[in-house]
């Protein structure tokens, strides 16, 4: 219990989703502050979720500027020159967000993500990245990992008709009621690094194709020092060379990830926003879970394809780790 | 579907959305990003605080505008050179006729209610324009498509009719707490304030019980009668005397719990002397809807559960401010769940009942809940819906066939998926809608007028707006703006009369046609008489087949009275219950079908399979169901019991 009363602005305000979730983890919401670095079509979904359910704070990361690729996918930027000249994508949508919901602060850090230091992460309770190189994800995650209070930790990104959740949340205890009892539950989450160092032929046969083909192109990006999206049409026969590659030190038969995939992933850079507001949303389900404590949180990985339109969870774990 | 083709099948299209709430407003900002540009959407109502949980394009300073029109402002501020025409109007009003839909591409539904989803699915068969459909309860959602001839329209499978009760559960035996909250609102609250012409079921008993002859005095305030003294009253006759009433009959207590009678002075103090009886009237200006017996009684939680006492303090207070603070509304005040001071009373007075019966008591908020059909909505689902409506629909415009998907967004993965997706079914060749089949119709000819046969079948269970109706060339009825005087008083006669007496005679054997010439639907209905019915399953005195009800969630509640129930004479159509927010529909969960069974589907179903996979629709959310239960019309067909072949039309 936290003791404060919801005033009475926030019971009128948020009635209806106090009917979903109860005024307790309503309470909870309003005083959890959320860390949010690299503001793509998809974030801003996401953060728009999360604003108007309430939460204490978000605070916004990305010195990038505004460009054609933002302004597809991303509806908090203004579409006027004069308005976004010489402002940086954090402080843009900053404004929008403020409009969502008063009782929400909202406000931008600027700087490089991967020099704040661990005591930057310890004021937060969720941080999500996107747009992230693969050694800045194990990076945060590991700030994250490391500071005394418990950290939620999730990465999110969309290419194409595609997206991918990453969660860690640690060593998670949470109740649920079944029948008249409270029962407890907790899930012990590997860390970014140990859950993409599982080797490939220790995963279930029928693990989503995605979760291969997101670690080839990671892997490709990292091998050729691109920045995360940074890749065309003309880098297709080298990621295809890295995945033969990849298969062959893992024992993963190739056609597990279908060349065809890789290509869309390659080339359609671009956010689908039809794809943005599916995984915002199910990222802002899954954060409202966590900072409530309610609701089976996902475990470890989401992964959406809107050719099949499947959203599939996977639990990529080392069985042979020490837990 | 790679992004250049999607944008290229998008700038072309012309799109019509229904509704511009929770569903709409991500809607319409899906679309905008993904390069629609001539889109139109209608919406009739105008924006209230509680929306802004989750209706993000509109602002507290939008309240009382229209919700299509604020919509329509704030999404041009990010895309200003789309076109979007907003329509602040009834999507049933005869301007959107088949030839207006005829315009669309592609048809987006983000509705909050059965009968116009129903009517929106009749034009867009009529109009042969390819509909998608949706809706969202709390974490639960899903995504239909419909497109005529190749795929069941909406109504091939029959959706739950929204809950209802029978009126003797509500008058005198309630064993759950929406009983009394029915009671409540419908009897007690309407008999009170609302309209003194209407029929009003409250005294009314089961069994042999008799009126007291001072029935029609009871509820009337006396001439200067004290506001207090007139309070208790009431409460002693309708918890008081009421009870022991009914406790005399045995029969109705032989296999039931027996309620206890409550009067006033058991449960409050004694009352205060006369020289504070009269209202202070002196705050003129005081603002209406402030008025609250909360405030006035310094309870400041709506959460919380109130004890008897408490709860008996409210209802007395409530009534005094209503009479003290609002009299000018006495008579004509229905339940409006957003009047503080009658969700109050509303509250107390069923939690009064509840006491008396044994049934737990609920706060302020559950019951308001309860009596306004509200329906828990979040931001995330309807996000996540829109999403998957806008691939459906670049699916329809690059006329993707094969890749068609119905979607459901379940709460808890089955089979590790959280979206699931499912090919379309074949049209139902046994539904009515799209398919022309005869129904059927026992009625007694000699007692139903035609005015049932018009309220009871055409408009609530056929789902027709502006119905016509005829037996072989002789026109029994119809509605119009365009009709003459005595056509219209020829009508309105045969309304009164009894079928067998109708001018062109009907009775066992007839066969009525019956249409809708705006939703461009004929249903052929053969007649058959039948003397009796039974008055607890088949209150309405008739009963349609051929068209396949499907039960209501709660089984032993089938074709029953409307939860609105005022009179047994005159009741409310059960489609205009139905007022709750993008309801759900089917949500299917853990599918382990073997193989064996796919073909029995396939089977019943009377489809040839399109050779793709069935997925049985049938939830595990019993814990949902149990909450949902006493609280919405949400059109559930969620029994972790039910057999998933009954959901078909078995024919």
């Amino acid at each position: 219990m936290d003791g404060e009363e919801l005033t009475q602005q926030e019971t009128e305000l948020y009635d209806r989703q106090i009917r979903v979730w109860g005024v307790d983890a309503q309470r909870r919401l309003s005083k959890a502050n959320v860390l949010v670095c690299g503001m793509t079509g998809t974030v801003a979904e996401f953060c728009k979720n999360i604003v108007l359910a309430g939460v204490g704070s978000v605070t916004l990361v990305d010195d990038g500027v505004v460009t054609e690729e933002a302004l597809s996918a991303n509806f908090l930027i203004p579409p006027d020159e004069s308005v976004y000249k010489g402002r940086t994508l954090a402080e843009l949508c900053c404004d929008s967000l403020k409009e969502f919901n008063s009782m929400v602060r909202v406000s931008v850090e600027k700087g490089d993500i991967s020099s704040f230091g661990g005591d930057f992460f310890s004021k937060f309770d969720v941080v999500v990245i996107s747009s992230c190189s693969l050694a800045t994800k194990k990076l945060i995650n590991e700030k994250c990992r490391r500071l005394l209070r418990r950290v939620a930790f999730y990465t999110v990104d969309c290419r194409d008709s595609c997206g991918e959740i990453f969660v860690d949340l640690q060593n998670y205890k949470y109740t649920k009621k079944k029948v008249d009892e409270a029962v407890e539950f907790e899930l012990k989450y590997p860390s970014f690094e140990e859950a993409i160092t599982t080797p490939w032929r220790k995963l279930p046969r029928k693990t989503a194709k995605l979760y291969f083909a997101t670690r080839v192109i990671e892997k490709f990006e990292e091998a050729e020092g691109r920045n995360p999206g940074e890749t065309s049409i003309l880098d297709l026969p080298g990621v295809l060379k890295k995945k033969k590659e990849l298969c062959e030190a893992e024992s993963l038969n190739e056609s597990q990830i279908p060349d065809s995939l890789l290509e869309r992933l390659v080339v359609g850079r671009r956010e689908f926003p039809p794809v943005c507001a599916v995984i915002g949303g199910i990222l802002g389900q899954e954060v409202i879970k966590t900072i409530s404590g309610k609701g089976d949180p996902l475990k470890n990985f989401f992964f959406f394809d809107a050719f099949d339109g499947k959203g599939i969870i996977e639990d990529v774990s080392n069985p042979d780790a020490a837990s | 579907m790679a992004s250049p083709p999607h944008l290229s099948a998008a700038k072309d299209a012309k799109v019509l959305m229904v509704g511009a709430g929770g569903i709409g407003c991500e809607l319409l900002k899906t679309l905008a990003l993904s390069g629609f540009k001539d889109i139109h959407i209608i919406d009739m109502d105008t924006i209230e605080v509680s929306n802004l949980n989750r209706q993000f394009l509109f602002r507290q300073k939008h309240v009382g505008q229209s919700k299509a029109k604020v919509a329509r402002d704030a999404i041009l501020r990010f895309r200003p050179n789309i076109s979007i025409t907003p329509y602040h109007a009834n999507v049933k009003d005869p301007e959107f006729n088949v030839d207006f839909f005829k315009q669309f591409n592609v048809v987006l539904n983000g509705l909050d209610n059965l009968d116009a989803r129903r009517h929106v699915n009749r034009l867009c068969l009529a109009a042969d324009v390819p509909l998608v459909e949706s809706g969202t309860t709390g974490f639960l959602g899903q995504v239909t498509i419909h497109l005529k001839g190749k795929t069941e329209c909406y109504e091939c499978q029959p959706k739950p009719a929204p809950k209802s009760y029978p009126v003797c559960t509500i008058t005198s035996t309630p064993s759950k707490f929406v009983h009394c909250i029915v009671w409540a609102k419908d009897l007690l609250f309407a008999k009170l304030f609302g309209d003194k012409a209407q029929d009003n079921d409250l005294n009314v008993r089961s069994g042999n019980a008799s009126t007291s002859d001072h029935t029609e005095d009871v509820f009337e305030r006396r001439t200067d009668e004290d506001i207090e003294d007139y309070g208790r009253r009431i409460y002693d006759h309708v918890f008081g005397y009421n009870i022991e009433v009914a406790l005399s009959n045995e029969e109705t207590w032989k296999n039931r719990n027996m309620p206890r009678p409550i009067y006033s002075k058991d449960v409050l103090p004694v009352r205060p002397t006369r020289q504070n009886g009269n209202m202070d009237r002196g705050s003129a200006t005081e603002n209406p809807s402030s008025v609250s017996a909360m405030a006035s009684l310094g309870m400041k939680n709506p959460q919380e559960i109130w004890s008897l006492m408490e709860n008996s303090k409210i209802f007395l207070e409530a009534l005094k401010l209503f009479f003290g603070k609002r009299e000018k509304d006495i008579g004509n005040l229905s339940f409006d769940k957003d009047d503080q001071l009658a969700v109050e009373f509303v509250t107390s007075a069923a939690n009064i009942r509840a006491s008396s019966f044994g049934i737990p008591l609920h706060s302020l908020f559950e019951s308001k809940g309860i009596a306004g059909n509200i329906v828990h909505a979040v931001a995330t689902t309807n996000a996540i819906i829109a999403g998957l409506i806008v691939i459906e629909a670049i699916k329809v415009l690059q006329k993707d066939a094969k890749s068609y998907r119905m979607t459901y967004c379940l709460e808890h993965p089955s089979k590790k998926m959280l979206l699931m997706p499912v090919e379309p079914y074949e049209p139902n060749k046994s539904c009515y809608v799209c398919s022309e089949t005869p129904l059927s119709l026992e009625i007694n000819t000699h007692r139903s007028t035609l005015r049932d046969f018009v309220d009871k079948i055409v408009k609530a269970k056929l789902g027709m707006n502006l119905p016509l109706i005829m037996h072989g060339s002789a026109l029994l009825y119809e509605v119009g703006d365009d009709l003459e005087e005595d056509m219209v008083a020829n009508y309105a006669a045969n309304l009164e009369k009894v079928l067998s007496e109708l001018p062109s005679p009907v009775t066992s054997g007839t066969l009525l046609t019956v249409e809708d010439l705006q939703q461009e639907l004929t249903c052929n209905i053969n007649i058959k008489h039948r003397e009796e019915f039974d008055e607890e399953k088949e209150p309405d005195g008739m009963v349609l087949s051929g068209w396949t009800q499907a039960p209501a969630v709660e089984k032993k509640d089938e074709n029953h009275v409307g939860n609105g129930v005022g009179t047994s004479k005159n009741m409310p159509t059960s489609a205009e219950q139905a007022e709750t927010n993008e309801d759900v529909e089917i949500v299917p969960a853990d599918i382990e079908i073997p193989a064996d069974k796919k073909r029995k589907l396939a089977e019943i179903s009377n489809s040839d399979g399109m050779g793709t996979s069935r997925v049985a629709a049938e939830t595990n959310n019993h814990g949902k169901v149990e909450e949902l239960d006493d609280d919405d019309d949400v059109v559930f067909i969620c029994d972790g019991d039910s057999d998933p072949s009954k959901k078909r039309n078995l024919h």
